[in-house]
């Protein structure tokens, strides 16, 4: 499967979720990071339960200075 | 005590992380700001980059994050950061940013209202980055949100408050506490605004690109605090001509002309 992860094309198992391509990324994400899929915002509660479909674009988002 | 969020705050003076050149100049700053609410933006991550964040900078010192849509363009992308901020940071509370032009990175005033009832429907408490305009101050507190945020000059620029004629005319009719955001370049900056009377001053850059910023951070910080007691104590009327701060009743006559210069102590 094919998808988007912050712009960049990954090749992931089929069934992957967007906790495991979360807890690639971060190693402590307990707070201050936030998931969107194809823009729409993927509440943290259901980052295991969510299957990624291929096509799909994840962006994995952190706080950073600013503002 | 500053009343915002439905919350009250010790202290008027808001910090924004961005522009430090280390974590541990932030975190300096911060303490010697005395500020109690600290803005994050939202940003890819990036897993080259330290493990460590501002937010746990906030987190360490107990401060209290307020996230922005930095960055943003339209009502639909600050509507999605603001919710993914809300995910990420379990607050609803959002510096909503929709910027119109990346030279002045002045709001795009229809957007930023557009996003402002969008936000405050979905139970945000809402915190407008907005143009110096009184009317469009109005609008955003008519749409329910929980302060207007009146730029002085624009991010980063450092000129402080360009129209301080329109800062004052917010802050007279504002029913909600009005920070100024943006463009304070000095102490002296915010103690202007706070004479105005704006309710608070956000301050990022000021602190964040000066030599030493902690040492910014406690002069702003203290101007904040001289500006609020300023307003409160009531300024005196600009004159052209002098007002005479010592009475000439009781002027002893000692020289030889003291007839012909025609002192009226009534006007003097």
């Amino acid at each position: 499967m094919n998808v988007r992860v912050n712009g960049e094309p990954h090749v992931l198992q089929d069934g992957a979720t967007v906790a495991e391509v979360v807890h690639a990324l971060v190693q402590s994400a307990e707070r201050g990071v936030a998931v969107a899929l194809d823009g729409d915002v993927v509440p943290r509660s259901e980052w295991a339960a969510t299957a990624l479909v291929d096509g799909q674009h994840v962006e994995v988002l952190r706080a950073v200075q600013g503002g | 005590m500053l009343e915002l969020g439905g919350r009250e705050w010790r202290s008027r003076l808001l910090m924004g992380t961005g522009g430090f050149r280390s974590l541990d100049e932030l975190e300096t700053a911060l303490v010697a700001s005395e500020a109690e609410i600290v803005t994050v933006a939202l940003r890819r991550v990036d897993p080259t980059r330290s493990a460590r964040s501002p937010l746990d900078v906030i987190d360490e010192l107990g401060l209290f994050v307020l996230p922005n849509t930095a960055g943003c363009y339209t009502a639909r992308e600050a509507v999605r950061t603001a919710q993914l901020a809300r995910d990420a940071f379990e607050t609803d509370w959002i510096k909503l940013e929709v910027i119109g032009d990346d030279r002045t990175l002045h709001p795009d005033p229809v957007e930023l209202l557009v996003a402002a009832e969008q936000l405050v429907a979905d139970g945000f408490v809402v915190l407008p980055y907005t143009s110096d305009d009184p009317i469009l101050a109005r609008r955003l507190e008519a749409v329910g949100c929980a302060a207007v945020m009146p730029l002085g000059s624009p991010i980063g620029a450092g000129r402080g408050i360009d129209n301080p004629h329109h800062i004052g005319l917010i802050a007279e009719q504002a029913t909600v506490p009005v920070v100024l955001d943006a463009g304070i370049g000095t102490a002296s900056d915010a103690a202007q605004a706070m004479e105005l009377g704006c309710d608070a001053v956000l301050v990022a850059s000021a602190i964040a690109r000066a030599d030493e910023p902690a040492t910014m951070a406690t002069a702003i910080r203290l101007a904040v605090e001289a500006g609020h007691a300023a307003r409160r104590a009531g300024r005196i009327p600009r004159r052209l001509h002098a007002h005479a701060s010592t009475s000439s009743l009781g002027l002893a006559e000692l020289g030889d002309e003291a007839d012909a210069r025609g002192v009226d102590v009534e006007h003097a």
